[in-house]
């Protein structure tokens, strides 16, 4: 697991959200946190190179941005990661999990609008054979992964 | 923002959509990323940055930041909890749970019976599996969820996970 030492810490911890939306952002974040533009792109540039961070910018709202949904599929515990890697190259899939159920293939697959996600879902039930579960969300109660990091419990667990 | 900054600008739809799919991707690690962008759009730079902020305050973008990967971290108890809630019940209940602290995401989503009889979905993360289990015994308790059917699904592995790609430019 990668070493954060305290100024990543503290760059994930002030800024998973409230970027500022002006010319040096990067200049900005260091003013505050008391180091320098460069030695900031130097933290994020590594921070994405280790895959802690996937990347710094927007995470749009789901409901907003175009169609998303969870689907489900139960694939047999032989066949599972052949199918994984089918979910995986169908257009439009940014999460799939592996999870403890009878179906236990999630994911999450997007699109520009409704009719491309039903196509999309369409072509790859087709292709696997098998029934997708179609679980859109109905009403978001609390929709955002920004939570703060349990650092103290990452290094002693 | 401050006084003397235009108002919010619309872009041409396609400028817009072109935006928004390379900046779904990230932003450019340079000094100047918005400007970096703007050249990739064609587009002033503070075009670019009064498009960001409009779309920040219709809520488009929810937030703007590091994108942490929780699994990288060691976040790797990653536990979907489902609840088959009458559906008289269930908003209520959804927001009593998105109230939670541990409690990472909430929704309400469809039954497909026979299938699949949970409607609440709730996500807990955490470092360890012990631990999120106890969280969730924790906020059974407290909420009285005793006689709620619900099934606990921990992910075992991650085939794919990255930041959703909504705008059509994607390729297949």
């Amino acid at each position: 697991m990668a070493t954060l030492d305290s100024l990543d810490r503290r760059l994930i911890d002030a800024y998973q959200r409230g970027l500022p939306v002006c010319e040096r952002p990067f200049a900005a974040m260091a003013a505050r946190l008391g180091s320098s533009e460069a030695e900031v792109l130097k933290r994020l540039t590594r921070l994405e190179r280790l895959e802690v961070l996937s990347r710094v910018g927007p995470v749009f709202d789901h409901a907003r941005a175009g169609a998303s949904l969870l689907a489900a599929v139960a694939a047999p515990e032989a066949q599972r990661d052949a199918v994984a890697e089918v979910i995986n190259r169908a257009p439009g899939v940014n999460h799939n999990y592996l999870r403890e159920h009878d179906f236990n293939l999630w994911f999450v697959m997007t699109a520009p609008d409704e009719a491309v996600l039903d196509a999309r879902l369409d072509a790859l039930e087709a292709e696997l054979g098998r029934e997708i579960l179609r679980l859109p969300m109905l009403e978001g109660f609390h929709i955002d992964l920004g939570f703060p990091i349990p650092w103290d419990e990452l290094e002693a667990p | 923002m401050n006084a003397r900054q235009p108002a919010p600008v619309r872009l041409e739809p396609l400028a817009e959509r072109r935006l928004r799919a390379l900046v779904e991707q990230g932003l450019p690690l340079v000094p100047r990323p918005w400007q970096a962008l703007a050249e990739q759009c064609g587009l002033p730079e503070e075009t670019v940055m009064a498009c960001m902020r409009r779309w920040q305050a219709e809520g488009l973008v929810k937030r703007l930041g590091l994108v942490v990967r929780h699994r990288s971290l060691g976040i790797t108890a990653n536990a979907m909890v489902v609840w088959d809630v009458p559906d008289a019940e269930v908003a209520e209940l959804g927001r009593r749970l998105s109230a939670e602290p541990v409690v990472t995401l909430c929704y309400r989503r469809p039954r497909r019976l026979p299938d699949w009889p949970y409607n609440l979905f709730c996500m807990i993360h955490g470092t360890r599996r012990e631990r999120v289990l106890a969280a969730l015994d924790e906020i059974i308790e407290g909420q009285a969820l005793q006689a709620m059917p619900h099934r606990v699904l921990f992910s075992l592995k991650a085939y794919r996970q990255r930041g959703g790609r909504y705008t059509a430019e994607e390729r297949p």
